[in-house]
This record gives structure tokens, C-alpha cells and sequence, in this order.
């Protein structure tokens, strides 16, 4: 084999680890700080493919930054970011922008563009990356993904200062999935939605994530969405991730405000919706009659 | 690292056979659903065997594909035959577009809106001006409720900040007449006269109106923006539900400190402009400035400050009382904010300009000329 050869199956190899592992998005030694207030240092994070992570912590523990600075919103001082093997941070160039298409963001409030209606602003990323794609099929596009997110029928033509709060997300998350993102980060996706429709967002995010084999990273306060829909919970404390795992795994530790989170008032709460849950599906016959 | 899709058409025993190969994600779709969209039917299967990759725009394509020709689809990975399905059952008649209207009906719509906009908009500006004299009385009957920090922190901005600007733009406009005058009334030998014209016109007219202009551009606009944000953030709501009304606590100091502040700012604009006279008729038409005051006495009548002083607090009303209105019109989004304080700005100087023709003809009629 002549050099070039071997450096190209050597490359070839390298980038089917990639593929291959089971890493989506890995964080290791990240600083965040602005001016005197530092608010991440040396803060690690894995996210596999095809889970959906939970991520809590108090307020002011820097969940956002954290996802802004993954997303390339915010450069952090010290540390590197890769996702799906590619070290992101800083980084402008085609490949960078390659793996940027792969992602998909949905903002706390929606972000929603004020100006166009739903069906634009879902359309908004793929007439910006995939002009190749006629009006008429980026219509249909559009379609699909609003029913795919449960939006009315009737939402598409309507402005966003029209819409609800769930429905602003709902189109957020629209918007977020019209590239068919392999991963999807979410920022309080339930905040501000009742019950009804927070649970409602919650099963959507759910059959999406199975449906679209998606990976999701999710930042919330809403412990029942822990409860029904994360594979695992990061828990940010003292400027770092102090723990990940299942809630079960996270219990087991001694942490004080792991205990105080899962088990005050509100904890407990949702731990005994999730038992009352389990108990009925006990009780239920498996073919669902009663 | 994923083949672009391609496309096969085949003939066999049961029927022409689609096969698509490669990877249908959008990514790798590059002319696929053109090409698709310019195969006509019929098509017996579409056969998807080659296929190694697949997402749901690619799974769309296929399944509209499918539906036009009636044809189907056969060979698909589990995964890929997953996505179909789920697109699939996603099919249903969806409004993308907002109902198109026939652009006669659409022209007419628009101006009737626009008519109907106006008027109301006219009406509501009645209405505020009349609830801003009702709040101005029941502040005469309970002076105690008078914020008298308010008005004067109104002073400062309204009024002292607005020296520099104003002063200048007088400065100059002062220049620029005597400057264009002399350049005429030479044609006739009589340059003297630019004192005439710089005088009269400055003191009745000029000094006055640009300082509205610019007061309603720097203080209207504010007022629109400050009251439509806390409209946005309901501190107007807050300040209702304690008991403070917001036009006692918002509209009368603003209304008050600019309709004050504005027979001042017209005063030392027209005196500021007549200084831009005297200095260009120094300059280039050799008249010494005590010779240019002298004359100033003779031509100008008294009467003319006392025209430019008598319209000033009356444009002050105008340009905070659009303001004010425009601000507390807020509703819904940010967006509105931004329109609401471009109103405030055009209206307050399109009523001002109305308003002044009004007072030519008064004072005409007064014999004030």
C-alpha cells in the first residue's frame, strides 16, 4: 500500500469509529465564564445516539449556556465540544456548518421569525440549505411536519403573535425538525404550557424521538417530563455535571440537592404519578381489555 | 459518506419498476423529486431494495411518488418502510397558504381599511385628548396628587437635553435662509432685506415649527416607545390595580413638561437663527451685527414672537398628546411598539403642519401680519 492509500483507509477507519460509537455529542473540560462569575469549569458530558437526556439543575447553574455553547452560540474560555466526532467549538467552516444541518434547536420562547407565518418559518431552513427543493414539495414538507407536531390543520397560514403559548412551541418544534435533524436540543420545552399540554408535548417529543431514531437533549425544570420521557438525567451543580443516570441511579447517590430535588414536596409528587402509573398498567390485562 | 439517490426505470413482466438507490435524505437528494415528479405513469412498484438510507423528507418523496403513479412500494427496509407509513398517515389536507384574495376586492379592502383607520384613529386621539382634560381637572381640584418630580425630570429631558440639537439645527437653518435670500434679493439691490426675511420668517414661522419637528421626533417618539413598553410589560395594568392612574402618573407630567418646554425651545430657536443670520450677513454681505439688530427692531413687529409663542405650547399638545396615545395603543407584540412610535412621529408632525396653516389664516384675520 503506498502511503496516500493507507492514509485514506486510516481516515476511512477513524471516520467509521465515528459513526459507529455511541457518542452524539461529547463535552470534556468546558469553562464558561463571564467577566468575574464563572459558571461552568471543567464540566464534562456524554450524550449517546438515540437517548433522550434530561438535563436539571437550580437556576443559574448555567443549563442554557451550556447548550448555547454546544450549539455554537457561545465560545467557551477552555475546553472542546465534539459533535458526532467533530470538535465544534470555534469552528466556521463547511464541515462544521455539515454537522450544524444535522442539528435542530428549539428556543425557549419558539424564536419564531414575527414576520413570516408557520409554514414559512418551517420552511425557512430548507430553502436556505436545500434550494434544489421545489416550492410545491417544500409545501408538502411543510405539511407533514406541522401535522407530524401536532399543530391544527389550520395553523400553517397564521403569524405567530396569532398562536398560543403550546402552539408557538409546537411550531418551534416544527421549525427545529424540517431538516430531519438527527439531534434535537430542547430548552424548557414545558415551561409555561399546562398540565394537559405539557404532557401532551412531553408524548410528541416521545413518539418523535422513537419514530425519527432522534437524539435529544433536553433542558427542564418539569419533573414529570423526567419522569416519562428522559433515558437519563445530568444533574448540573457546583459549576460542573455532578452526576448522570436514570432517576433510580441518581437517587441511590447522597447528593443533597439530588435528594432535595427528587424528593421534596414536588418529587414526590411526580414519583407517586409515575407509581400510580405503573400500578393501572399492572392492573390492565396486556391486551388492554378490562 | 452517503451515495446521492438515484434513479432507475425498468421494464418488466409485471409492469415498469421504479428503483431508487442510494441515500433519500434530504442531504442526498439533490434533483430526485424533479426527476420523479417528470416520470409519468403508470408505475406497477416502486422498489427500494438499493435504498440505504432514508429520512422522512426522503420517505415523503416516495410516498407522493407512489400516490401520483398508484403504485407500490416494495423492497423497503423495516426502518424506511416505518417513516412511509408515518408520512403517510400525516397526509391530510393541510392550509399553507393564507387565503388569497382577488386583487380589486384585496386594493378596495386595503383602502376602506385604511380610511377606517384613519377616522378611528382620529376619534381615539379626541378621546385622549378629552380624558387628558378630565385628568388635568381632577388634578386642579386635588393639587396634593400633583407629581411635581415628574414634570421636572419631563423638564430635563424634554427641554434641557434638546439645547444642543436644537440650537444648532437654528444655527444653521439661519444660514442656510439668509444665505438662499441674499442670493434672490441681490437680483433686485436689495440685500438689506435678507434682515427682513431671516426676522420675520425665523420668529413667526421657522423657529417654532422645527423645534415641533424635532421635539416630536426626539421627546413624541420617546413617549410612544417608554408607554408601549410598559403597556408590553403591564406595568400600566400594575399601576391601575394599585390605584395610580397611568394618565396622572404618565400623560399629564409629559404633556405638561412639553407643552411648557416648548414655547422655551421656540424662543431660543428663533433667537439661535437669527444669530445664523446676523453671522452669514456679517460674513458674506458685509453687514456689520449692529447694524443687522438695528434694522432686526425695525422690521420685525412684536407681534411676530408673539405668534410664534402663541402656536408653541398648542404644537407641544399635539406632539405629546400623539405620543402619549400612540404608546398606550400598544398591544400584543414588540413589533407593535416600532409602528406604534412611527405613527406617533408622522401623525404629530403632519397635525402640527396642519395646525400652523390653521393659525396663518387666524392671525391673518387678526391683522396680525
Amino acid at each position: 500500500m503506498t502511503e496516500d492509500e493507507q492514509r485514506q483507509a486510516e481516515e476511512q477507519r477513524l471516520a467509521q469509529a465515528v459513526e459507529q460509537s455511541d457518542i452524539a455529542i461529547s463535552v470534556r473540560g468546558i469553562r464558561n465564564a463571564f467577566g468575574d462569575q464563572v459558571i461552568h469549569d471543567g464540566l464534562d458530558l456524554d450524550v449517546r445516539k438515540g437517548e433522550i437526556l434530561g438535563v436539571v439543575g437550580g437556576s443559574g447553574t448555567g443549563k442554557s449556556v451550556l447548550m448555547r455553547a454546544i450549539i455554537g452560540l457561545q465560545t467557551p474560555n477552555e475546553g472542546e465540544i465534539h459533535v458526532f466526532g467533530e470538535s465544534m467549538v470555534g469552528r466556521l467552516d463547511d464541515d462544521a456548518l455539515a454537522i450544524r444541518k444535522r442539528w435542530g434547536v428549539l428556543f425557549q420562547g419558539g424564536a419564531l421569525f414575527s414576520t413570516l407565518t408557520v409554514a414559512e418559518n418551517i420552511e425557512v431552513p430548507i430553502r436556505e440549505y436545500y434550494p434544489n427543493i421545489g416550492a410545491q414539495l417544500r409545501d408538502e414538507i411543510a405539511a407533514y411536519k406541522i401535522r407530524m407536531t401536532g399543530l391544527p390543520a389550520e395553523a400553517g397560514p397564521k403569524y405567530p403573535s396569532e398562536l398560543s403559548g403550546g402552539m408557538k412551541k409546537r411550531a418551534g418544534l416544527a421549525r427545529a425538525l424540517a431538516l430531519d435533524p438527527d439531534l434535537l436540543f430542547l430548552d424548557e420545552p414545558t415551561a409555561g404550557l399546562d398540565p394537559i399540554g405539557a404532557a401532551a408535548f412531553d408524548e410528541q417529543t416521545r413518539k418523535l424521538q422513537e419514530t425519527l431514531g432522534l437524539t435529544v437533549f433536553l433542558i427542564t425544570h418539569d419533573l414529570d417530563t423526567l419522569y416519562s420521557i428522559c433515558d437519563r438525567v445530568a444533574v448540573l451543580a457546583d459549576k460542573k455535571v455532578i452526576a448522570v443516570g436514570t432517576i433510580d441511579e441518581l437517587l441511590a447517590l447522597d447528593h443533597p440537592w439530588i435528594q432535595e430535588y427528587f424528593n421534596g414536596p414536588r418529587g414526590r409528587a411526580a414519583t407517586a404519578a409515575v407509581s400510580r402509573e405503573k400500578n393501572k398498567a399492572a392492573q390492565t390485562p396486556p391486551d388492554g381489555r378490562q | 459518506m452517503n451515495k446521492a439517490a438515484s434513479l432507475a426505470e425498468e421494464q418488466s413482466d409485471g409492469g415498469s419498476v421504479l428503483r431508487l438507490s442510494g441515500s433519500l435524505a434530504i442531504a442526498s437528494l439533490h434533483d430526485l423529486p424533479d426527476r420523479l415528479d417528470a416520470v409519468q405513469g403508470p408505475v406497477e412498484t416502486i422498489d427500494l431494495s438499493d435504498v440505504d438510507h432514508m429520512d422522512t423528507i426522503g420517505a415523503w418523496t416516495v410516498h407522493r411518488t407512489a400516490k401520483r403513479l398508484g403504485s407500490q412500494i416494495s423492497g423497503a427496509h423495516p426502518d424506511a418502510q416505518r417513516l412511509i407509513d408515518t408520512v403517510g398517515a400525516l397526509d391530510d389536507p393541510v392550509s399553507i397558504h393564507p387565503d388569497s384574495v382577488p386583487a380589486l376586492r384585496r386594493v378596495v379592502g386595503q383602502i376602506g381599511e385604511a380610511v377606517s383607520t384613519a377616522g378611528s384613529t382620529m376619534l381615539g386621539l379626541l378621546g385622549f385628548f378629552g380624558a387628558t382634560l378630565v385628568a388635568a381637572w381632577s388634578l386642579i381640584r386635588h393639587p396634593s396628587r400633583f407629581r411635581v418630580n415628574a414634570v421636572v425630570q419631563r423638564f430635563e429631558v424634554v427641554g434641557v437635553s434638546a439645547l444642543g440639537i436644537i440650537g444648532l439645527m437654528s444655527f444653521l437653518i439661519g444660514i442656510v435662509i439668509a444665505q438662499q435670500g441674499s442670493v434672490q434679493l441681490r437680483q433686485f439691490g436689495m440685500e438689506m432685506l435678507t434682515i427682513n426675511l431671516v426676522g420675520r420668517l425665523t420668529f413667526r414661522e421657522l423657529g417654532v415649527l422645527m423645534t415641533a419637528i424635532m421635539v416630536a421626533g426626539r421627546s413624541g417618539s420617546a413617549f410612544a416607545a417608554q408607554l408601549g413598553t410598559m403597556k408590553l410589560t403591564e406595568e400600566i395594568d400594575a399601576m391601575r390595580t394599585i390605584g395610580v392612574s397611568p394618565m396622572e402618573a404618565l400623560v399629564l407630567p409629559r404633556t405638561l413638561a412639553v407643552i411648557i418646554m416648548m414655547p422655551l425651545l421656540g424662543f431660543y430657536a428663533s433667537i439661535l437663527s437669527v444669530l445664523g443670520g446676523a453671522f452669514l450677513c456679517a460674513i458674506a454681505l458685509d453687514i456689520p451685527p449692529i447694524t443687522f439688530f438695528q434694522r432686526l427692531r425695525e422690521v420685525v413687529p412684536i407681534t411676530d414672537l408673539w405668534v410664534g409663542l402663541i402656536k408653541a405650547p398648542v404644537f407641544g399638545l399635539i406632539i405629546a398628546i400623539s405620543g402619549c396615545f400612540q404608546g398606550m395603543q400598544v398591544k400584543g407584540n414588540a413589533e407593535e411598539v416600532g409602528l406604534r412610535t412611527t405613527a406617533a412621529v408622522v401623525q404629530a408632525i403632519f397635525l402640527v403642519i396642519v395646525i400652523d396653516a390653521f393659525f396663518a389664516v387666524f392671525f391673518t384675520w387678526v391683522g396680525w401680519n
